[in-house]
């Protein structure tokens, strides 16, 4: 079974790199551009093995979406990378506290990021 | 027909009567049996001494003169009365307190117990009042001729002669006997004189019932009733289109002064005052004894000019009216009347007068004079009494030789105005000494001179007939043909009657030189503290001046002096009284500074507070004013009052600063914040083009087998998030530079709507790429303004392309119109995009705030505000218009200059 990433970033290049990324490792990566739409898609379709969701999202950003997974028991285990632009320790603080798997800041290192995805499929 | 035998038994059965009450009084007084003397309407009573003759018998002459002039009289008096007790209560209030013996003693009290002060004010108040005397005399004289008269045809002009001559000689100098009997009985003022003062409520009670017996007559005999009266002809003298003219003014303003300064009226008001309450009754109780007085007045002058031969003396009409019709009785109350109001006025004014000039004028000399007769051997007890018997006689003295010198021609008011307008020179003085502290004996004496000098040539010395004072050239063309000095026309101003001319100058003088010379002149010690004890005499308890005058004195010298001035046994009581008090168990008390001060009021009582000072000041040794304690405690209220706005005003100024310094400090902590967010939203701003280039560059680096299209995808995106990097360190920059106000601007007159278009042509790229339309519904206006184009174009550019990049319609449109309104260049940008989140639309202008944070092509929360501040440079605005439904609009202005001459066509592209 191939490993399913499902990946929340509003900024479309991101978005594009991290699926260039993830699909060369021959993951399958499925996406959205917005907090809703995210949400939408973690709580109705199939589950991925991880996720990468971006803090500043529209609508509804990353911690809330985190949140409302751990909140739910289908989605309590599922791993999460947390993604920040703003890289401050009290965003660190707020994703370990509610729950986050990891936390990669941008600008990220690609080896990094396939690393923890790795690490959390258990692969 | 009435004898004059008749008249002349009757006037001594009243003045019999007369003398019994007063006796009564006193010695009921003495025995603390007589209540009813010291009631309110007692009081009250005496206070009508106002009412004289000249209101008796002169105001129905003044209503046939003037017509309703006569009211002022009445009207000035109850105004004073109604609505300025409180000025009363506090004069009242400061004559017990300082033991005020006249108003001569309280100006000069207050004004450091000057004795040159009261001198001045006796002065005037002497010569002020002659005339007044005279015109009593005149009355009571005149209105025996007119009743001894065989031929009711003389009533016209009332005989003259010698023989008036004499009777006045003997009027007044049986009104001096009964002065000198009753009001010379004690030397103590403040002891006051309750005898008289029950006469005199006696004489105000017949006056008025005289009055109004001969005002009923008139009405209900003579005719039928108020009706009839006032249908006469002779009701045309109420005629009122001269009314409220400057004279009647100026009259009732005198007459309300005069109901305070002329002597006598000070001399009931608040030296016989026995308690401040008794003003309060008196405050409505006399009004309407005025009210009263002045009721039958209009009645009683119509029924004279209709009853009357023709040219009768309407002075006379009172007493002229009964006669016509032979009713003897009421013909001989009137005279009663008449009588009452005439010795009822002689006698307190003669008893005040009296009172000034022997403590004011005979003491001072006496204290002058080599010491011998006084401090040696003589009694000052027996000084002071003498020289008040011979001080009323010579007042009465005075008044008869007016009476002679005065002519015959005089009506009655005229004299009596002469008086009012004398008196009514205390006024400034008067006012300022319990009002203002400031007010020194300088400004007071330059004052009251000045205006006693103007009042005494423009209108006392012209009251003279003939050439026996002034001549009548004199009056005419003034003093050696100056015309400049004209007595009835000073300094060229004419035209006024002489009286409102005379109170004019006299008055104004008076009051710009007592201003002035108290501000110029700094007060003594002593009336700086005694200007603080009478403008505080509701603050400051009595006989406070201890605190202030050291001074030291033997118990003995001190009562020796006593003795003379208070008598023996009254000596010997004041003395054990304060022993007493002193818990000491002997005659003597230790003469402390508080005894010392206690003494000197008390002496001030018979005497008069400067030369009570005087005579102290002879026996006691080392006497320091302490002018530190005094400036200390004396402005104490004051200084409290500063104090207390100093301290008020530095914690408001801490107030505030702590408030200023809260505000700071928010401000502050808001800037700290604002910072850190900026920090971090410039982080976020620049780590998001630098993650995509990083991780594309990685790409790149890492991988090998890239298709050529990939990579010149991925090294496209590369270029594109570093021009927006770019972009993003330029608008970093740019905002930083206009926040420090150091932006480079090029600001010069140009066309607006040059850039305008500039701007739409540069965005029209952008606006293809992504299948937007650009239109313009009109060609934009000309108009001069003053602006910077690149700023402006950049202002523009940046509206559009948020309008463009952020449009997600399908059929994405920009429109933009222009138009002059009103001097302002308005440029309208709109577009029918998603519109932006009304949550979100107070914060579009600040730094970093996305609108349609949706779509992340690019934006960055810088434009708006940069574009914000440039409006503002340019002297512009740049706003949100809140009223679409679909898609936003931003309203540019700029002010505008004006039109050039052609305007410039343009369509949309």
């Amino acid at each position: 079974m191939t490993t399913r990433v499902f990946i929340a970033e509003d900024e479309p290049n991101i978005l594009e790199s991290l699926s260039f990324l993830l699909g060369r490792e021959g993951w399958e990566v499925t996406s959205a551009l917005d907090g809703d739409s995210a949400l939408e898609q973690l709580n109705d379709g199939a589950l991925p093995d991880v996720v990468i969701l971006d803090i500043m999202l529209p609508h509804r950003n990353g911690f809330e979406i985190l949140r409302q997974l751990r909140a739910s028991p289908r989605t309590r285990e599922l791993p999460v990378i947390v993604l920040t632009a703003k890289g401050q320790e009290k965003d660190r603080k707020t994703a370990e506290e509610i729950g986050a798997n990891a936390f990669v800041t941008k600008p990220f290192s690609n080896k990094d990021v396939v690393d923890q995805v790795r690490r959390l499929a258990g692969l | 027909m009435l004898s004059p035998n008749l008249i002349f038994l009757t006037s001594l059965a009243y003045v019999a009567l007369l003398f019994m009450v007063a006796f009564l009084g006193d010695r009921q007084a003495r025995s603390g049996k007589a209540s009813w003397i010291q009631s309110p309407v007692v009081y009250t009573l005496s206070i009508s001494v106002y009412c004289t003759s000249w209101t008796f018998y002169g105001a129905v002459g003044s209503a046939v003169r003037n017509g309703l002039e006569f009211a002022t009289i009445y009207l000035g008096p109850t105004l004073v009365f109604i609505g300025w007790w409180f000025l009363l209560r506090k004069l009242v209030r400061i004559g017990h307190m300082h033991r005020i013996t006249s108003i001569a003693d309280l100006i000069s009290s207050r004004y450091g117990k000057s004795t040159s002060l009261a001198v001045l004010v006796t002065l005037i108040a002497v010569i002020g009042t002659t005339p007044y005397i005279a015109l009593q005399l005149k009355a009571v004289t005149t209105s025996i001729q007119v009743i001894v008269a065989s031929d009711p045809g003389n009533l016209a002009n009332p005989p003259s002669s010698d023989p008036a001559n004499e009777m006045a000689f003997w009027i007044a100098a049986g009104m001096a006997l009964f002065t000198i009997i009753f009001g010379t009985r004690t030397i103590d003022a403040n002891e006051r004189h309750h005898g008289v003062v029950a006469a005199i409520a006696l004489e105000a009670l017949v006056k008025l019932f005289a009055l109004i017996a001969v005002g009923l007559f008139v009405v209900f005999a003579l005719a039928d009733g108020p009706a009839d009266i006032f249908s006469r002809d002779a009701a045309r003298i109420l005629q009122t289109e001269d009314m409220f003219d400057a004279r009647w003014i100026a009259l009732t303003f005198l007459s309300g002064i005069a109901i305070i300064c002329l002597p006598r009226q000070f001399q009931v008001t608040v030296v016989e005052n026995t308690g401040e309450d008794q003003l309060r009754m008196a405050s409505w109780l006399f009004p309407l004894y005025l009210l009263l007085m002045s009721l039958f007045v209009l009645p009683i002058a119509i029924g004279g000019l209709t009853v009357l031969p023709e040219g009768s003396n309407p002075d006379m009409f009172v007493l002229t009216l009964p006669m016509s019709v032979d009713q003897d009785f009421l013909v001989l109350l009137a005279f009663l009347g008449g009588f009452s109001s005439a010795t009822s006025m002689v006698i307190v004014a003669s008893i005040a007068l009296s009172t000034m000039i022997s403590n004011h004028i005979v003491m001072p000399i006496a204290l002058r004079t080599p010491w011998t007769s006084i401090e040696r051997s003589g009694d000052v007890r027996r000084l002071l009494l003498i020289s008040r018997r011979i001080s009323i006689g010579f007042i009465l003295l005075l008044g008869y030789l007016y009476f002679r010198l005065s002519g015959k021609s005089d009506a009655l008011a005229a004299i009596g105005l002469i008086a009012f307008a004398g008196v009514a020179q205390f006024l400034p003085s008067l006012l300022g000494g319990i009002y203002w502290k400031r007010a020194t004996a300088s400004g007071a004496k330059l004052g009251l001179l000045a205006g006693f000098l103007l009042w005494g040539y423009t209108l006392f010395l012209p009251s003279f007939e003939g050439d026996l004072l002034l001549s009548a050239s004199t009056i005419e063309h003034g003093p050696w043909g100056l015309e400049l000095f004209r007595p009835q026309a000073l300094f060229g101003l004419t035209g006024q009657d002489p009286l409102v001319h005379a109170l004019f100058w006299s008055l104004a003088t008076n009051t710009v030189l007592f201003i002035g010379g108290s501000l110029l002149f700094e007060p003594k010690p002593l009336e700086r503290l005694q200007g603080t004890l009478f403008v505080d005499v509701f603050r400051t308890p009595a006989g406070d001046e201890h605190r202030f005058i050291q001074r030291s004195a033997s118990a003995e010298d001190l009562f020796i002096l006593a003795q003379r001035i208070l008598g023996s046994n009254e000596a010997q009581r004041v003395f054990r009284e304060f022993a007493e008090g002193q818990g000491l168990e002997g005659d003597f008390p230790q003469p402390t500074d508080a005894f010392i001060a206690h003494l000197e009021r008390r002496l001030a009582g018979s005497i008069g507070a400067a030369s009570a000072r005087a005579m102290i000041s002879r026996i006691v040794s080392g006497e320091t004013i302490s002018l530190d304690e005094l400036m200390r405690i004396a402005d104490e209220t004051a200084q409290l009052m500063e104090y207390s706005q100093e301290v008020e005003k530095k914690s408001l100024e801490l107030e505030a600063t702590a408030r200023e310094l809260r505000r700071a400090n928010q401000r502050l902590t808001l800037l700290d914040a604002q910072k850190d967010d900026f920090l971090s939203q410039v982080s976020h701003e620049v780590r998001t083009p630098m993650t995509s280039i990083r991780s594309f560059s990685e790409i790149l680096l890492e991988t090998r087998d890239l298709s050529s299209p990939q990579s010149q995808r991925f090294l496209s995106i590369i270029h594109e998030e570093s021009l927006r990097l770019t972009r993003l360190l330029d608008e970093i920059l740019d905002m930083n530079l206009m926040d420090r106000g150091e932006a480079s601007w090029n600001l010069h007159e140009l066309d607006a709507a040059v850039p305008l278009i500039r701007a739409i042509e540069s965005c029209r790229g952008l606006a293809q790429s992504t299948g937007s339309a650009i239109l313009l519904d009109e060609p934009l206006p000309s108009a001069l303004v003053d602006a910077d184009p690149d700023r402006l174009q950049q202002v523009v550019i940046n509206i559009l392309t948020n309008a463009i990049k952020h449009n997600t319609s399908p059929k994405p449109e920009v429109r933009v119109s222009g138009k002059l309104i009103n001097d302002q260049y308005e440029i309208e940008i709109s577009d029918n995009g998603p519109g932006i989140p009304s949550h979100l639309r107070p914060f579009i202008f600040e730094k970093f705030q996305r609108g349609a944070a949706q779509s992340s092509t690019g934006g960055i929360g810088l434009g708006l505000a940069i574009s914000k501040e440039i409006m503002k440079r340019l002297g512009g605005t740049l706003a949100l218009i809140d009223d679409r439904r679909i898609g936003t609009c931003f309203r540019i202005t700029l002010p505008a200059k004006r039109v050039p001459p052609q305007q410039q066509e343009r369509e949309a592209g």
